[in-house]
């Protein structure tokens, strides 16, 4: 597997694309550092930002590189190559590519900007842990819904309706749900919907750790409430592995029964 | 040898293969023949194991395909469509496909052939499709594995290219090759083909030698014997 994952990465990292995001970033950090000349405001406001640009990159990314890579993908299986090690050596690589563009394009500007000497170092880490996270779980998720749609105008638009569920649709939607119930008991089940969703469990990750009360929100609080900091940063991060495995292994389930 | 036993499967309501049993000629080159949607790609992609048949069986020298890889070690695989990595080298597209196998690779022969030494350095983003192509060929022939599946070869091929490609399966199947090869250029098939199976809609409607079909349908050549079959189903 580790020669896929090698080659795929070889490939991206050299792709015109992944240098434009990590550009993105790069200038994007430098000039929210800059104008805020503040390490934990700059931090609050990329938090924002890649909350929503992560997912929506590895999905897009995820999907085009899936449709891309069909011809060549073909190809390694008449090889004598394992189906996992096709898929997933291809899905990580793309992962670990994406991730990278990330880290450097998020973390030269705050290195530069004295971040090593400065007491915000965890929380920018917990930012880059919110990003590296996220993509693996939205490259994965793209990844199924490649694999189950050969056709490719339906894999983008189902893809981008789940960005889209996830990123925004969600939120509105238990923000629905709230204002329609709120004379009932709500706690667990604000708990359990954030759990479902792996962006609002990035974002809780990460306000936890900058200890925010007025941006935690209704969950967030809960959250805070319910398990206290620690317990609850511990909570969120093992939730979130486990979110970016999930995708993985249904990744493998499909991919090894499907007819290609 | 390659058999395949009662091979039958659907796509969703799509019948594309209904039951097919032959027996590939070990050192013949075979050529499967049909028009579009008839189950050769699905066929050849049973094969190969990219499509699970939904009953019936495949034998490969005696080795019932279960699902597992090992056994694509005794193939070579010409896609029809020869798209890699883009940003990837030609030498490293080959590093990369020959460390997959655990049998050695002898491309430096091949790629001199086919004149594709001064392109071993370039993105193949900036190829053309015919030197893809090449390439494809290389790889797909480096590995001097005993069974060689070609899907389309002929693909974006320019002449000097097709004529290396006929020699390359003449001097296979010298060298004791099975080839198996699916192609729509007929005059292609009838040069370098010793067998042939004609299917349509999933059934094996003629299988044998090129020279037994032309004969049996009183016509001269290929093409014109193919085209017989097909006028005869219809009527």
């Amino acid at each position: 597997m580790f020669n896929i994952i090698r080659y795929t990465f070889y490939d991206l990292l050299r792709s015109r694309w992944s240098i434009f995001y990590m550009l993105f970033f790069m200038i994007t950090s430098s000039a929210l550092l800059f104008l805020s000349n503040d390490l934990g405001n700059a931090i609050i406001s990329l938090m924002n930002i890649l909350l929503i640009l992560a997912p929506l990159v590895g999905t897009i990314f995820g999907v085009i590189f899936y449709y891309n890579s069909s011809d060549f993908t073909e190809l390694l299986l008449a090889h004598p190559l394992k189906r996992s090690t096709i898929f997933l050596g291809q899905l990580y690589g793309l992962c670990i590519s994406l991730s990278l563009s990330l880290v450097i394009g998020l973390g030269l500007p705050f290195l530069f900007y004295g971040l090593l000497y400065s007491d915000a170092i965890f929380d920018f880490l917990i930012l880059l842990v919110d990003g590296v996270v996220l993509t693996f779980i939205f490259v994965g998720l793209a990844y199924i819904i490649a694999l189950k749609n050969d056709n490719k105008v339906k894999g983008f638009g189902y893809a981008l309706l789940m960005w889209l569920a996830f990123a925004i649709l969600y939120d509105g939607m238990l923000l629905v749900i709230m204002m329609k119930f709120q004379d009932y008991p709500l706690d667990t089940f604000s708990l359990v919907s954030t759990v479902l969703n792996p962006i609002d469990l990035s974002r809780i990750l990460i306000l936890l750790k900058l200890d925010i009360s007025a941006l935690l929100g209704y969950t967030g609080a809960l959250y805070q409430q319910f398990f206290g900091t620690i317990f609850g940063l511990i909570i969120s991060f093992g939730l979130l592995l486990i979110w970016s495995l999930l995708p993985s292994g249904l990744v493998l389930k499909i991919a090894t029964a499907k007819d290609f | 040898m390659i058999e395949f036993n009662n091979i039958k499967k659907k796509f969703g309501e799509l019948e594309v293969l209904k039951g097919i049993d032959f027996e590939v000629t070990l050192g013949k080159v075979t050529a499967v023949l049909g028009p579009n949607g008839s189950g050769k790609t699905t066929l050849i992609k049973s094969l190969l194991g990219m499509v699970f048949p939904d009953s019936g069986n495949i034998h490969l020298d005696g080795y019932r395909l279960n699902g597992k890889a090992d056994y694509r070690n005794k193939i070579g695989y010409l896609p029809q469509i020869a798209r890699f990595p883009e940003n990837l080298t030609a030498r490293e597209l080959l590093k990369m496909v020959s460390s997959v196998r655990s049998t050695g690779s002898n491309e430096m022969d091949l790629l001199d052939r086919f004149g594709l030494e001064s392109y071993l350095d370039k993105k193949l983003l900036h190829l053309s499709g015919g030197t893809r192509q090449k390439i494809n060929i290389v790889m797909a022939l480096m590995f001097d594995a005993e069974y060689l599946i070609l899907d389309e070869p002929t693909t974006g091929l320019d002449p000097i290219a097709l004529k290396m490609l006929k020699q390359v399966i003449e001097e296979q199947k010298a060298d004791g090759k099975t080839i198996l090869i699916t192609s729509h250029i007929l005059n292609f098939v009838e040069e370098v083909a010793d067998e042939v199976v004609f299917l349509l809609e999933g059934h094996i409607h003629y299988q044998g030698s090129i020279a037994k079909l032309i004969t049996a349908t009183n016509t001269t050549n290929l093409e014109s014997a193919i085209a017989r079959l097909m006028e005869d189903r219809d009527v």
